[in-house]
């Protein structure tokens, strides 16, 4: 949400350079599926702290509840069951915002300031600037933002921005009953993190590793999983996300191309007229017209 | 002396034309604020920008129709023979104003124009559907938005400019704009730009 003390470092559908004298430190929540529990505390807290209540839904014959993100459900545990040799491991992944530093959904955004990226990392849409095209939606690698029925607006988990801004940490990561969910420098996260991957090899996940995505520029919401090497088995984490090809395409050489070919059409036309001049009927057919 | 004149445009063709050519107007204007964020401003045109991103498919499907039925008021009249072969090939000569073949109704050039636009408005009603919010773009796959917003933006470039290139020639070969204002040409316009169609409209009515 707007209006807060947050420098900013990139803003959608705006080519020139936002504030750049300031250079606070990267955030980051750390996610460690491998000591979730899967208590929705976080899903709760979310909605809590941030005033949203999705509509009761109906039971689908799973843990997952709500189904699928919303505009009034910004992060939902996804339950996989996994049968890694003859052992079932229950996969727990709080999904959510990844908060890129490539952030795809601001990179299609054609609205200025409808999203914003802070120097800390955390990626906001500013709704009162969203026109409702939902760009963000096909620009985002995770599948992340969700167009709200009501307003026609686009939102999406907001790293608690409002709080991290005046010092606390994400709703999710302060109700976490288990500490999976830990809030603190992207730095921090990492070392956390690192403490973490050798406590899980040491007891036999031996693929256990930080997903930090390198195809967005990392993220700001990591998590630490026991089998790094698919994360595709925690209900289809991509494996390598990236901006879509055809998002760059259309936000990239597209429009350089447009120019030249629209400016082309005029400057022709202009140079042409001004050149050869108008193509009137002659005397000659005017004369036979007219005998 | 009265001036000879010939109708080329009936008042329902004209009316049709100008429907299609504000839409195309308020499409392009709104259109290029979606795609260059240094021209978001012009989201304007249909007041406030969220207007623009409500109001613009609906002037969309508008334009699709009226162009739909120009298209089966002239698709007959479009089709490509060796004159206008001749007449492509010889472009350059056209462009120096010395006219190229025994010309009909429309030469090569408003032939290839006719086509251009036709295929340009089918490409674009039809990823327009797909991106449409709230109402269309939640039955379909993300992949396959991303694939219509990119072909929805290319083609409307493209049509943009050629529509640059149609009112130019409209300005250029003087006297063809009063076809499309008050629906007639003269002789001489017609007998140097499109003698075969002139031979036709004068040896029908003598």
């Amino acid at each position: 949400m707007a209006l807060q003390s947050l420098d900013i470092q990139r803003r959608s559908a705006t080519p020139t350079a936002t504030p750049q004298a300031r250079g606070p430190e990267e955030v980051a929540k750390l996610i460690d599926v491998t000591t979730c529990i899967g208590c929705k505390a976080c899903q709760v807290a979310c909605s809590e702290w941030n005033d949203l209540r999705e509509e009761v839904g109906i039971n689908h014959g799973v843990y997952d509840n709500p189904i699928d993100l919303s505009a009034e459900a910004w992060t939902v545990m996804r339950f996989t069951e996994h049968e890694e040799g003859d052992k079932l491991e229950w996969l727990i992944r709080k999904d959510g915002c990844m908060h890129c530093s490539e952030p795809g959904c601001l990179k299609a955004c054609p609205s200025p300031g409808a999203i914003i990226q802070y120097k800390n990392g955390i990626v906001d849409f500013h709704e009162e600037n969203c026109i409702g095209c939902g760009y963000c939606i096909s620009g985002c690698p995770f599948n992340v933002p969700r167009i709200n029925k009501v307003d026609n607006k686009a939102y999406k988990c907001s790293l608690c921005s409002d709080r991290v801004a005046v010092g606390q940490e994400p709703a999710c990561v302060k109700t976490c009953p288990t500490g999976a969910i830990q809030f603190g420098s992207k730095e921090d996260m990492k070392e956390l993190a690192s403490t973490r991957i050798t406590d899980l090899k040491s007891r036999g996940y031996e693929n256990a590793g930080l997903y930090d995505p390198e195809g967005v520029g990392g993220t700001h919401v990591m998590y630490v999983l026991h089998h790094a090497d698919r994360p595709e088995l925690y209900a289809n984490l991509p494996k390598d996300p990236a901006i879509s090809t055809t998002v760059k395409l259309w936000k990239g050489v597209l429009k350089p191309l447009a120019t030249l070919g629209i400016a082309a059409a005029g400057l022709f036309g202009f140079f042409h007229y001004i050149t050869v001049g108008p193509n009137r009927p002659d005397e000659d057919h005017e004369e036979e017209v007219r005998s | 002396m009265k001036e000879k004149l010939i109708q080329r445009y009936n008042a329902a063709e004209r009316i049709n034309h100008w429907i299609v050519a504000v839409c195309f107007m308020l499409l392009a204007i709104s259109g290029l604020a979606f795609f260059y964020p240094a021209f978001f401003w012009l989201t304007g045109v249909f007041g406030t920008p969220q207007l623009a991103r409500i109001i613009h498919p609906f002037v969309g499907v508008l334009m699709f129709l009226a162009f739909l039925r120009q298209f089966f008021r002239y698709w007959h009249h479009n089709l490509i023979d060796k004159e206008d072969v001749k007449w492509m090939k010889s472009v350059g000569q056209v462009m120096k104003g010395n006219e190229v073949g025994d010309i009909g109704r429309y030469n090569g050039g408003q032939k290839a124009m006719f086509w251009a636009m036709c295929g340009c408005l089918l490409l674009l009603i039809c990823t327009g559907v797909i991106a449409w919010r709230p109402y269309f773009a939640l039955y379909f796959p993300i992949p396959l938005i991303r694939l219509a917003l990119l072909v929805h933006a290319a083609s409307a470039l493209a049509l943009i400019a050629s529509i640059i290139v149609h009112v130019y020639a409209a300005l250029w070969v003087q006297g063809t704009i009063r076809a499309m204002v008050e629906g007639v040409v003269s002789h001489a316009w017609a007998k140097k730009h499109h003698p075969r169609w002139y031979r036709e409209m004068t040896e029908k009515k003598p």
